[in-house]
């Protein structure tokens, strides 16, 4: 079975076929996921189908924290290729009271005198143009 | 001289039992060589890995029948030839001689270096050619933009948008928020750069930049300004290596190799649990030292990684010439300066220098061989006896640190 339909994930995505490609669904849903190892219960964001630490292949889909704090950001004015248009951008990762960390855009509606580390924030998935989806995190 | 109270740490001077044993086993640098860095070369690669590689013979005497094996070492995102080692071995008179190709972006050949010293510790091969090289201007503006956004981990962080200055930045704006570090401490690591890039004619940019040039730059990626950032370059580096047996046939002033640290972390930056040093460094750092028998304090002058200025303050603190936090006063004191109690990257580093991702290890080490044989000319460090590399791949994905001794 060829697991497709990870191409909707983010503005320019670079992968289409993934063993956790249900990421997608659970998005689409308005829910960002990571996965939890069926047999030692150590949870992967970025989502896993596999456990490097004790190579189960089974994994159940768990829900991320809702309570999010800045660890770092910047504000890029250059991009990569097909986010041309998209500078200046704040790329961010913060962290929940779990320890889970996730990297993500800050949403464009945090203004730039308004973001300091330790800032409380929410994770909320994002619809983009052409059907694509993502998320990012905004003012808690 | 500085190296006359650190005996207690030297490799030469206190053999263990096993030492005495291993003592024919020790590896040797007998030549160095590179090119100048520019932003475009204007003649093909393996033309231009051919100069880096015939200054380095040159330097160690011998002709390409002496070399047993080859590594060559870039980045091959930048390269159109396929299997460029081949290519290479060939146009370097290196046919039959085993050839293979090391890759570790921009560490490669610092990771050629390591593999080098295996294969001659090991004692399969006893004379070994490390070729860096990068021809950064083979590709389009627009060819060039688009390797860029596939640097971060593909599937879950290069989807936002992510450039390898995002990546430094990231952990500027940490250290900044942790420690106190200011965006003045950063330029000033650029403005060093200038003063000796100034004197390197090999280096892309010969030319001394004030604070206010710095500071006043374009913004890349915030904290990070145009002038902390350093420019792709075309360029190739050499260096022969060889067993000690060789080594003291081939010259009077071989460089050994005393200590070889490597690690890696993780590609996302999910992954990382320290966002204000660089983990994979310090444990490179650890195991170098450790194998050099050496600690921070006796390291006579370095080359670091500062593909950006906050490369560098991280660099001092992985290394230990400083505690965690410390790197901003340290560059503020001007403790890293010719005559500084830690020169570093007196030959204007990377920042000056340019960065031919593939070359740019091999010119690290050329700096301080030529620092250790004392043919640095005016920026050499008085006695210099124990010089280290510092070489990083991306983001602090893969940490190299070398030691080398006269």
């Amino acid at each position: 079975m060829i697991h497709t339909g990870f191409e909707k994930f983010g503005k320019v995505s670079y992968t289409s076929e993934t063993n956790v490609n249900d990421f997608v669904k659970h998005l689409e849903q308005g829910k960002v996921m990571a996965t939890k190892c069926k047999q030692c219960g150590k949870v992967f964001f970025p989502p896993r189908a596999d456990c490097s630490s004790c190579f189960s292949k089974s994994m159940d889909w768990k829900e991320l924290g809702s309570s999010w704090k800045l660890e770092t950001y910047t504000t890029a004015h250059f991009g990569p290729t097909g986010f041309e248009d998209d500078v200046p951008y704040t790329l961010a990762l913060a962290q929940n009271e779990q320890g889970e960390k996730v990297f993500a855009r800050l949403s464009k509606g945090i203004k730039p005198e308004e973001t300091k580390l330790g800032m409380e924030l929410k994770l909320a998935p994002v619809k983009l143009p052409n059907e694509k989806l993502s998320y990012e995190f905004r003012k808690a | 001289m500085r190296g006359l109270n650190r005996i207690k740490y030297s490799y030469l001077n206190t053999r263990s039992p096993n030492q005495v044993r291993c003592i024919g086993l020790k590896v040797a640098i007998v030549g160095v060589g590179q090119t100048k860095f520019t932003r475009a070369c204007g003649v093909s690669v393996r033309e231009l890995a051919f100069e880096g590689f015939r200054e380095a013979m040159e330097d160690a005497g011998l002709t390409s029948k002496n070399i047993d094996a080859s590594i060559v070492c870039s980045a091959p995102e930048y390269d159109k030839q396929r299997s460029p080692a081949g290519l290479i071995a060939e146009y370097l008179g290196l046919n039959p001689q085993p050839s293979f190709y090391a890759e570790s972006i921009c560490s490669s050949s610092s990771t050629g270096v390591r593999l080098a010293y295996g294969l001659i510790k090991s004692g399969l091969h006893d004379t070994v050619a490390v070729i860096g090289f990068q021809k950064m201007s083979e590709l389009s503006s627009a060819e060039v933009q688009e390797r860029m956004g596939r640097g971060a981990d593909l599937m879950w962080e290069s989807p936002f948008g992510v450039m390898m200055p995002a990546g430094y930045a990231m952990y500027a704006r940490a250290h900044m928020q942790k420690y106190g570090t200011t965006e003045e401490q950063l330029a000033k690591v650029k403005v060093k750069s200038g003063k000796y890039g100034f004197l390197n004619p090999k280096a892309m940019f010969q030319r001394e930049v004030t604070l206010e040039d710095v500071l006043k730059a374009r913004v890349i990626a915030s904290p990070l300004k145009m002038l902390d950032c350093c420019a792709n370059a075309d360029g190739a580096s050499s260096i022969i290596l060889a067993s000690e047996k060789k080594a003291r046939k081939i010259t009077d002033t071989p460089i050994w190799v005393v200590g070889v640290g490597a690690a890696t972390d993780t590609l996302t930056t999910t992954g990382r649990s320290n966002l204000t040093g660089l983990s994979a460094a310090i444990e490179a750092a650890g195991q170098a030292y450790r194998m050099a028998g050496v600690k921070p304090e006796d390291i006579d002058v370095a080359e670091v990684h500062d593909c950006f200025t906050i490369a560098e303050i991280l660099a001092y603190e992985a290394l230990g010439f400083c505690k965690p936090g410390g790197g901003g006063k340290l560059i503020e004191e001007g403790q890293t300066y010719f005559g500084g109690k830690f020169p570093v990257n007196i030959d204007g580093g990377l920042l000056s220098k340019g960065h031919p991702i593939g070359a740019t290890g091999g010119s690290q080490i050329r700096t301080i061989v030529q620092q250790l044989r004392g043919e640095a000319g005016k920026t050499q460090v008085d006695g210099a006896e124990i010089g280290l590399v510092h070489n990083i791949g991306g983001v602090g994905l893969y940490g190299n640190v070398t030691i080398l001794r006269r």
